[in-house]
């Protein structure tokens, strides 16, 4: 390579990195810069008005799972903590299950619909977005709570004799999560299922295969990047998720996202808020790497 | 006899859309495709084909009729109950499966034992030629090894009947000479039946035992390579297969008579009874003499088409109907003949065939 051409190349690797400096300028302030706030306060001491004192401590990583008892000062495992943390893993992973479940065959109907009738139906999919999240969120807790539509149907119907109690239940929070992050599954599903070469299916009955036989040896092998996208989708924020649990929880029923409010809030301890939230991102992270090698670990090249 | 059969259908009909704007794909077809051959279902798109052909692999069910195989009832089968394997005309490998898998696919799908699967798919990893490429996706692949392994998935579970859509049709000109002679060679090594569909008549005459021409959802004649080329019994299968000449004649006794033209000493069928007939010759069969040879038919050299190892010679007779003749080349290039020149035609009497509609 002649000089000039060095010239050349290293004035286009400097014009690239200039080009791309509003992005990474973005990139620093709002998504890198937050975190290092994070990192940081999570290792700092609780103000008594909330916010920090700019003065090390570890009991904001200690405090996820250790506490000081009041009364004798000794540290104990938080059970609550635990509880809040295991509900939201629960929860998210069910609601990962159930949308899967409910969203294949919903993202194969409209996959084997006439081009212009799956237009309609992607399109009904998607009104849901339309609608800001807490009023949707209101609306189920007026579906299901004790004076809601669904008890005084069922009432009048002589069905039941008092109300049912659904709300602020785990069993209500997964309703929410389900209805709510559903199109985030149809639509990654339905894009896989879009592509997908129905003359396969004929070969696989051909070839002696059952109905379940080619669902599970062509069907779900040949669309699994959309089912681990979809996944991934409706994983990730259930796991975060802070209106729902708290509408249809009822502030008692905490998942993650609440905690995390609660410590930069009324708890005034933002050290173990930030712990907790990067405690998350590193749940988050290690799951999605997990999760998408076991899933697309059986092929053998890339 | 009646065991030789290794397909029969019977009567088959297939109707798309109902009432009035049902179009029927199939119109009460029967036929009997013995054991062991290479049956050839050759036809214009649209004719009706290919339907036949998923009816006889189970993915359509007939409107009416039935589908046999080896003297057993399977029109209501479902395809992965039928001993029958089909090569689809966009092959329609698996892209998560290599090779080999996909080789293996329906042996496994049958509940074979893992040893038998492998070893059965190196047998016909082996026949097709593709060894070296087990491991490949087959994405990696050329279009003409998608086909053999198309072709293996299909062979390897042995099935009863082997069907084959258009298996060529996407390949060029010179892979499909390759393949046409490949899929004959398995043919015969492997005994199974091959049922094959194409519009490509060389094709057809190239590989089959047996042709069934087919138009319009009806099966039009059955038979040999020979037999169809040279004894069509219409219009259609002489039009359709090689080119023919069709000359509007006029019954004169015990032999024919050209519209206004003279006489041609024919031996006619009884069967041919009607007064106006077609005459049906193939341009290589016109014998082109002398013009003042008695009884030979006087035309006139209207145009020459070189075309390598024959000369194309377009005549034009005394009323004004073309004939097209094909004269094989001299080493000089153009047959001898120049426009123009007036010449005798004759062609051999079993040569012609008469053709009623």
């Amino acid at each position: 390579m002649s000089e000039a051409e060095e010239a050349q190349d290293a004035a286009s690797t400097r014009n690239g990195w200039l080009l791309s400096a509003p992005a990474l300028v973005i990139l620093t302030f709002a998504a890198i810069g937050p975190l290092v706030i994070m990192l940081v306060y999570s290792f700092l001491t609780p103000g008594a008005t909330g916010n920090v004192v700019w003065k090390f401590s570890t009991n904001g990583w200690t405090g996820i799972v250790y506490a000081r008892d009041i009364f004798d000062e000794t540290w104990k495992l938080v059970d609550a903590h635990m509880v809040i943390f295991w509900r939201s893993i629960k929860l998210s992973l069910i609601t990962t299950v159930l949308t899967l479940l409910i969203g294949f065959p919903t993202a194969w109907f409209i996959a084997t619909r006439e081009p212009k009738a799956r237009a309609v139906w992607l399109f009904l999919i998607t009104i849901p977005f339309w609608t800001n999240l807490l009023i949707r969120t209101f609306a189920v807790n007026q579906v299901i709570r004790n004076e809601g539509v669904l008890n005084t149907v069922l009432l009048k119907l002589g069905v039941i004799t008092e109300p049912m109690r659904m709300v602020y239940t785990d069993g209500a929070m997964l309703v929410g999560l389900v209805y709510v992050y559903l199109p985030l599954m149809v639509l990654p599903l339905f894009a896989a299922l879009d592509r997908f070469d129905r003359r396969l299916l004929e070969a696989g009955y051909d070839l002696y295969a059952s109905r379940m036989q080619v669902l599970f040896q062509v069907i779900l092998p040949i669309v699994r990047p959309g089912i681990v996208a979809g996944s991934i989708l409706v994983f990730v924020p259930s796991l975060g998720a802070y209106v729902i649990p708290r509408v249809l929880g009822g502030g008692k029923q905490m998942m993650v996202g609440n905690f995390i409010e609660l410590q930069f809030g009324q708890g005034k301890n933002w050290p173990l808020g930030a712990a907790i939230s990067i405690t998350l991102l590193i749940v988050v992270t290690v799951a999605l790497v997990f999760y998408t090698r076991a899933v697309s670990g059986e092929k053998r090249d890339g | 006899m009646s065991q030789a059969i290794a397909v029969e259908a019977r009567n088959a009909v297939k109707a798309f859309g109902v009432g009035a704007q049902a179009v029927r794909a199939l119109d009460d077809v029967s036929v009997m495709i013995r054991k062991g051959e290479f049956f050839t279902l050759l036809g214009p798109s649209g004719c009706g084909k290919t339907t036949l052909l998923r009816l006889i692999a189970g993915f359509e069910m007939p409107t009416s009729g039935v589908i046999l195989l080896e003297g057993a009832d399977i029109t209501y089968l479902p395809p992965n109950q039928r001993p029958v394997n089909t090569v689809f005309q966009s092959y329609a490998l698996f892209p998560h499966l290599t090779v080999a898998e996909n080789i293996g696919f329906g042996l496994k799908m049958q509940g074979r034992p893992a040893a038998e699967v492998r070893a059965t798919t190196g047998r016909m990893l082996a026949l097709v030629k593709m060894e070296a490429m087990a491991g490949r996706k087959t994405s990696q692949l050329s279009g003409g090894q998608q086909q053999r392994v198309a072709l293996a998935r299909a062979l390897a579970p042995q099935p009863k009947v082997l069907l084959l859509d258009e298996p060529l049709s996407a390949l060029d000109a010179k892979l499909r000479k390759d393949m046409q002679i490949e899929l004959k060679r398995l043919q015969t090594e492997t005994g199974i039946t091959f049922i094959f569909v194409t519009h490509d008549q060389e094709e057809a005459l190239t590989m089959s035992d047996r042709i069934g021409v087919m138009s319009a959802g009806k099966l039009q004649q059955v038979g040999g390579p020979r037999d169809i080329y040279n004894h069509p019994v219409n219009r259609f299968v002489a039009s359709f297969i090689g080119e023919t000449n069709f000359l509007a004649v006029q019954r004169d006794g015990d032999g024919l008579r050209l519209a206004g033209g003279p006489r041609i000493e024919m031996p006619l069928g009884a069967a041919s009874v009607g007064s106006a007939l077609t005459l049906a010759v193939r341009p290589e069969q016109v014998r082109l003499v002398a013009a003042d040879e008695a009884g030979a038919i006087p035309a006139t050299v209207s145009n020459l088409v070189y075309i390598g190892t024959d000369t194309q010679c377009h005549l034009q007779m005394a009323d004004g109907t073309e004939i097209v003749a094909r004269v094989q080349s001299t080493a000089s290039g153009e047959a001898g003949l120049v426009v123009g020149q007036r010449v005798g035609l004759r062609f051999a009497p079993g040569a012609a065939q008469v053709l009623e509609d």
